[in-house]
């Protein structure tokens, strides 16, 4: 069941790159293991750490002033790739709670729901100035409200963003999606009955 | 069997419904249609409890949501519409060798725990019907038109080449199908890709495929099942249709889809999964009733001349970024938007390539043969064709990895097994391989390599390697010649 989400209010970090696909979010060695917990030190692996495994001073968030971000903002079409959700478990366990983009990958997006992680769509100009203040401005922090689907910035601006109802209401209540189903089995058996009988 | 017999009661109702007119009155497109038959209950609000009629599993995605299910005491509703197999992580090599990768071996074994405890079919390393997950779907017959399938793995849309409603889902909506056999959907907007005119010789689906995505990008598509119609696409075998449709996913889509013809029955007559005799020619009925309706519209559309198709080459770290062979690395300072220009300028970088190089100037390292876009029988032809009685140049080494067993079986009574032998080639078991590189077939750093495979992201292919689309007529010229060439002056 995934964890509810209300409001939340965080550091946001900048990860200023378009098309931001899931072979870099965790990449494929880390695929092997068998629980959902644990990914987070596998996150952007091949950009937080060179060859060698140290962290390379270059990434964004090996630098000092986002370690404890939660926020992630970034660019256009954020996940595309494989629908491993262990890239949702990965920026998740990592202490992500919310990443704001122009826009998503399907399935990333889909996936990200299923695990208390909000995945917020606010336009391209307004993501381009956030991206520049969380890089220019000392703990550039802000505030998501998913009842209210407002994003507010600490100057006062607020963004409302769009989310499908149902999607939300099962993420603010942290409802089981599979319970939630299971409420129409005799649908499914009727469905069955009738469809294939055989 | 049970199978035939679900899949003839299911057509035979789409038969009936139609004779009755129920549905007959407004014109739909396939996407459309399929969606309808499979609506268990729909809310006001759209979200539909949609029936999935078969569910694929692999090692990589499922452990998670077995977990799940333990834990939440219930059952996998229907493991007679679910089947196994074990593709990502295996070995190629000899599979007498115990698996030297600990963790990946764990996984394998895992799968089988899981297949067994909860009465899954498993086609594991030792079964003849093993290979990639989507590979042995068609192959098997499970894949057929009209049905809802989906896998935890993205390349699921391969199997709408049969006009089959075929997506990638995620661990936790693998663990719901298990649980209800039924996913929490809404309907997507639709978009149609049509693609008329002649291939010239030597330009392939590939091709196509890579030269559409080139045009949408890689979010062209995003939150659209896509149908991919028009003459070109009508001529294609089903590998080939298979290729595109196997892409979708790289522009963003929910699934692809083509509307099943006298290709797709021929392909579907005799498989296992396939019903027989009377049975099938009801389902063929059925299954012809399933194409867009003439009025029907789309909510986008998109035409390309076949004409104009060239072999094509990817030259970045997505599938979108894609040239002819003719043409040349592009230069970002040229681009209009600055988020291409900056991306292309992060490419290149990782690349190693400079703007305005000659696409048959690059020299490449490795060579990959394989993945569910290309390694099907008509692939491992295709790029035999081109390597008969020549070398593998001495700067490359080159692989061919069967998608499944029965191609390599197939492959083998053919003799192609020799022909890449004898040109250098490495013959593999089946698995996926250098597609993802999970298992120990991976690049090196700096590596340069001409994949048949369906991504290019960076480090796909193995951290710092460097990855080529291209199709596997092309992937084999360029074994042999050491860099791209155009294959169409082989
Ligand atoms: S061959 Fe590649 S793309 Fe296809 S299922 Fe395997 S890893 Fe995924």
């Amino acid at each position: 069941m995934p964890e509810p989400f209300t409001t939340h209010t965080g550091l946001v970090a900048p990860l200023d790159q378009i098309n931001v696909d899931t072979d870099q979010i965790i990449p494929k060695q880390f695929l092997k293991r068998i629980e959902r917990t644990g990914f987070g030190q596998f996150l952007f692996y091949d950009w937080r750490f060179t060859g060698d495994g140290s962290p390379d001073p270059g990434f964004v968030l090996n630098e000092g002033r986002y370690r404890d971000a939660t926020i992630l903002v970034t660019g256009d079409n954020f996940g595309c790739g494989s629908s491993r959700e262990h890239a949702p478990w990965a920026l998740q366990d990592y202490g992500f709670r919310v990443i704001i983009a122009p826009s998503f990958a399907d399935i990333f997006y889909n996936n990200c729901f299923k695990n208390g992680l909000l995945p917020v769509v606010l336009d391209a100009d307004t993501v381009r100035r956030m991206l520049a203040d969380a890089a220019e401005q000392h703990r550039y922090t802000v505030s998501v409200d998913l009842e209210e689907q407002v994003v507010s910035e600490p100057r006062g601006a607020s963004h409302r963003f769009e989310v499908d109802p149902f999607r939300k209401n099962f993420i603010l209540n942290g409802l089981d999606e599979i319970g939630w189903t299971l409420q129409y089995e005799d649908d499914i058996a009727a469905y069955e009955r009738t469809q294939r009988t055989g | 069997m049970f199978t035939a017999c679900i899949v003839y009661k299911k057509f035979a109702h789409v038969y009936e419904s139609e004779i009755a007119g129920e549905q007959a009155m407004t014109a739909r497109t396939m996407y459309e249609k399929v969606w309808d038959q499979h609506v268990v209950k729909e809310m006001p609000d759209g979200l539909t409890v949609l029936y999935i009629d078969a569910h694929l599993v692999h090692e990589v995605t499922s452990p998670q949501a077995f977990e799940g299910l333990r834990t939440a005491g219930r059952k996998l509703r229907r493991p007679d519409l679910t089947y196994a197999t074990m593709d990502h992580n295996v070995p190629t090599t000899d599979r007498s060798i115990p698996m030297t990768d600990e963790i990946a071996r764990l996984q394998v074994d895992m799968l089988s725990r899981n297949c067994e405890e909860f009465g899954v079919p498993l086609y594991d390393l030792d079964s003849p019907r093993n290979g990639i997950v989507h590979v042995i779907g068609p192959e098997l017959g499970i894949t057929q038109p009209g049905l809802t399938m989906v896998c935890g793995d993205s390349h699921t849309s391969t199997h709408g080449a049969f006009g089959a409603l075929a997506f990638g889902i995620g661990t936790s909506e693998v663990e719901h199908v298990m649980a209800t056999q039924c996913l929490l959907q809404k309907r997507s907007r639709t978009f149609e890709i049509r693609v008329d005119g002649v291939l010239s010789e030597g330009v392939t689906a590939k091709d196509i495929i890579l030269n559409i995505i080139r045009r949408t990008g890689t979010a062209g598509g995003t939150g659209a099942v896509i149908e991919y119609t028009g003459s070109t696409i009508r001529g294609l075998s089903m590998d080939e249709r298979m290729t595109i449709c196997n892409m979708s996913i790289e522009l963003g889509a929910r699934a692809g889809l083509i509307a099943p013809d006298d290709t797709t029955f021929e392909y579907l007559a005799g498989r296992e999964f396939v019903p027989e005799g009377a049975a099938f020619d009801r389902a063929v009925e059925g299954w012809r009733k399933l194409a867009t309706d003439d009025e029907a519209e789309y909510d986008e559309r998109l035409g390309l001349n076949a004409d104009e198709i060239v072999p094509q080459v990817s030259w970045g770290t997505n599938p979108g970024m894609v040239t002819d062979v003719t043409g040349v690395v592009p230069d970002p300072g040229g681009m209009d938007s600055e988020n291409d220009r900056r991306a292309a300028e992060k490419a290149l970088s990782y690349m190693a390539l400079e703007p305005n190089t000659s696409i048959t100037d690059i020299e490449i390292d490795r060579v990959f043969i394989g993945s569910c876009t290309n390694s099907r029988l008509s692939d491992l032809q295709a790029a035999a064709d081109v390597i008969k009685g020549r070398r593998v140049s001495p700067r490359v080494t080159a692989l061919v990895v069967p998608g499944s067993h029965a191609v390599k079986r197939q492959a083998e009574a053919e003799g192609l097994d020799r022909v890449f032998k004898e040109a250098g080639f490495e013959w593999r078991e089946a698995g996926c391989s250098m597609c993802l590189g999970m298992n120990p077939d991976i690049l090196q750093p700096g590596e340069r390599c001409a994949s048949t495979s369906n991504r290019n992201f960076e480090g796909r292919q193995g951290r710092n390697g460097r990855t080529h689309l291209v199709s596997p007529a092309m992937a084999a010229a360029a074994a042999v010649a050491g860099h791209f060439v155009d294959v169409r002056n082989w």
